[in-house]
């Protein structure tokens, strides 16, 4: 259930289950237009939309009205993946392009209709990676509408790490197609520039018996929202959202989650953790979870929590779960929201420790099982050195 | 041979938009190798003492001095007294989710030594230490005090007590929570330390029952915010028979 705990001013944490019929799935109602792929089916939003009220539309440089227009250059994708894996850029006919899923925003069907270059990225069947395949997405200063494909044959397994750096206007699309019996791992780092904006949907589609694992971690930006997405094409899927953020002074990061349990016997668990500091500092997270009405044993489970270490930083939480079958295996929710703990600053201050080296253990240690549940090793140390730099910078 | 001075101390606290004053003028000198024990009954300001010598920020020194070896610890910072020798048990101690406790036994001993202490020896001598005071060693790998029950975290203290090693040990009610067993390994946690002969000891108790396995060489009571009287250890057999009851209901209470 959603709890507060200490909740900072301004700060809201609200919690739903619906036991909905079918017809009525407020998941679907709640979006302004049906899922498409041509901008020209949604409005232009004006910020009072259930799916935009959170975020500040006049910071997104125009990706929501039609008016940012692509650069050209200013975006550069480098993808680097081990031998056996196929690597190619294709043109916006080819047929391999959404198929995990179809915008629901203004801004993911923008993104659909205005790119001109996709990447696609094919892991054949059976195939275990042993390396990481990393995409770099770096920006200097233009704007750019993305689409890009991972997809894995059967029981094929990888991980793949993409990192968002440097100054961008970027809107974009990520597919996910896991064929049956296949392990994907996907790490999204977002350590944009101060002035970066960054919207982009992720689809994944989970086929049968196939585990799906998704760690975004948003540091960097002046707005990021992403709209992590997964469904299933089949049972005994497994799907686990992971999510780390850190929203300093002025910066908007926004994560917004749908899990579709549209096939039985398939599992999710979510659980994203959120550090705030700084004025104006505003982390959103909206959690979706449907159980359709044919999908008997689901077990899922979702997680935000937030920890507010300064006043001025604001947190909106919505987890909301929708079940339309009684026949599961579990389902349930949290959310919490707190200010920083005066008590435990103390007690470590108390012991010698001082008080920077204390914030820095409290918050880490905030996040520390969330890192531990990564599985890639380089990764793991990166952000906890990232996370130590943007505690320093806060002392700074 | 340190020394901690208290001299008509006064401390407030903001509760309800009004501010109270709770200790009004504690005089108390402990030196290195002494215990004195403060008891006192509910409410009368212990740990409003334990705490604003620690210097948690709920309290408000208004008036008075502390001095450990002649230099003002009210000036220092919460760290900067622990790092000077200042040690406070707890009555509460406080669960930090995501922090083992060895990480935490770690960099405090580092922060309070000045230096990280020698790997090798320093997971002997914790392995060693917590054997002493029967904790198990997966207590280790937990977060602090997280899920502790109250005995387990009374351990935890003395534990940290027996690492830091300080010149003067606050022990707010560490008896309280304990059955006999507890009591005693704690108890001789506390006496190893006080063995040393390099510790002064603040044994702040309501109870006079952990007063049989650590003898106290001075006992004062604590009411209405203040020392009402003091003695040797006759005076908590006194305590014992006759109770609070003279020092709450005579001037002594505010
Ligand atoms: N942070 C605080 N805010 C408000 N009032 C406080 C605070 N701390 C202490 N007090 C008040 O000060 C008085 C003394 O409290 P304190 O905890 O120091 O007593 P104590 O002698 O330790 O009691 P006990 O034997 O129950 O531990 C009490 O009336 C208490 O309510
Ligand atoms: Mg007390």
């Amino acid at each position: 259930m959603a709890e507060a705990q200490n909740l900072p001013v301004g700060s809201t944490t609200a919690g739903a289950i619906a036991v909905a019929a079918e017809a009525d799935s407020t998941v679907a109602t709640r979006m302004s237009a049906p899922p498409s792929f041509d901008v020209a089916d949604f409005p232009v939003p004006n910020g009072r939309e259930e799916e935009w009220r959170f975020t500040p539309l006049e910071r997104l440089r125009g990706l929501h009205d039609g008016t940012a227009v692509a650069t050209g250059t200013g975006v550069k994708v480098d993808v680097q993946a081990p031998e056996g894996v196929t690597v190619e850029t294709v043109g916006r006919d080819d047929a391999r392009l959404g198929r995990a899923g179809t915008p629901v925003d203004r801004i993911a069907a923008q993104a659909y209709s205005a790119f001109e270059q996709a990447s696609v990225v094919t892991v054949p069947k059976e195939t275990a990676l042993t390396e990481p395949i990393r995409i770099a997405v770096h920006g200097e200063g233009g704007t750019a509408f993305g689409h890009t494909v991972v997809e894995l044959g059967a029981f094929a397994e990888a991980v793949v790490v993409i990192d968002h750096t440097g100054d961008a206007v970027l809107a974009a699309n990520v597919d996910y197609v896991l064929g049956d019996g296949a392990k994907l791992t996907v790490v999204s780092v977002q350590d944009w520039d101060d002035k970066a904006v960054h919207v982009a949907q992720h689809n994944a589609v989970v086929g049968r018996d196939a585990s799906f694992k998704s760690v975004v971690v948003t540091f960097g930006g002046d707005v990021v929202r992403l709209h992590p997405r997964v469904n299933y094409a089949g049972t005994g899927g497994e799907a686990e959202l992971f999510g780390l953020y850190f929203t300093d002074k002025g910066q908007h990061q926004e994560h917004r989650l749908l899990v579709d349990h549209n096939e039985p016997h398939c599992k999710s668990n979510v659980v994203y953790k959120g550090a705030l500091q700084g004025d104006d500092a505003h982390a959103v997270w909206i959690g979706d979870v449907l159980i359709e009405a044919r999908a008997e044993g689901t077990d899922t489970y979702e997680m935000n929590r937030n920890l507010v270490l300064t006043d001025g930083a604001r947190v909106d939480s919505v987890p909301n779960l929708e079940i339309e079958t009684g026949e599961i295996v579990g389902a349930g929710h949290a959310s919490a929201t707190g200010r920083f703990d005066d008590e435990q600053l103390f007690y470590l201050m108390a012991r010698g420790i001082p008080e920077y080296e204390a914030r820095r253990l409290v918050v880490r240690g905030f996040f520390a099982e969330l890192v531990q549940q990564i599985g890639v090793a380089d990764i793991e140390e990166r952000l906890l050195a990232k996370i130590d730099e943007e505690l320093e910078a806060s002392v700074a | 041979m340190a020394t901690l001075e208290i001299r008509d101390l006064h401390v407030t606290v903001e509760a309800d938009n009004a501010t109270k004053e709770i200790l009004k003028g504690v005089d108390l000198t402990v030196k290195q190798g002494e215990t004195h024990a403060i008891m006192g009954p509910n409410g009368s300001g212990k740990s409003t003492l334990a705490y604003s010598l620690a210097g948690h920020p709920k309290y408000t020194i208004t008036g008075g001095t502390v001095t450990l070896d002649g230099e003002d610890v009210i000036e220092m910072s919460v760290d900067e007294r622990a790092r000077a020798g200042l040690f406070l048990a707890m009555q509460y101690p406080v669960e930090v989710p995501g922090v083992s406790v060895s990480n935490f036994l770690r960099t405090s001993a580092t922060a309070i030594r000045g230096e990280a202490p020698k790997l090798r020896t320093w997971v002997k001598e914790v392995k060693e230490a917590m054997e002493r005071l029967n904790m198990d060693p997966s207590f280790a790998e937990r977060n602090v005090n997280e899920g502790f029950s109250g005995g387990e975290k009374k351990r935890h203290e003395i534990l940290q007590l027996e690492l830091l090693k300080p010149k003067v040990a606050i022990l707010d009610e560490t008896d309280s929570g304990l059955d006999v067993d507890a009591l005693r390994v704690v108890s001789e946690g506390v006496n190893r330390v006080r063995e040393t002969g390099e510790v002064g000891t603040l044994l702040i108790t309501h109870y006079t029952r952990i007063l049989r396995y650590i003898k106290p060489d001075h006992v004062h009571v604590f009411a209405g915010g203040k020392i009402v009287e003091s003695g040797g250890a006759e005076l908590a057999d006194k305590l014992e028979n006759e109770g609070y009851e003279a020092y709450t209901k005579g001037g002594a209470s505010a």
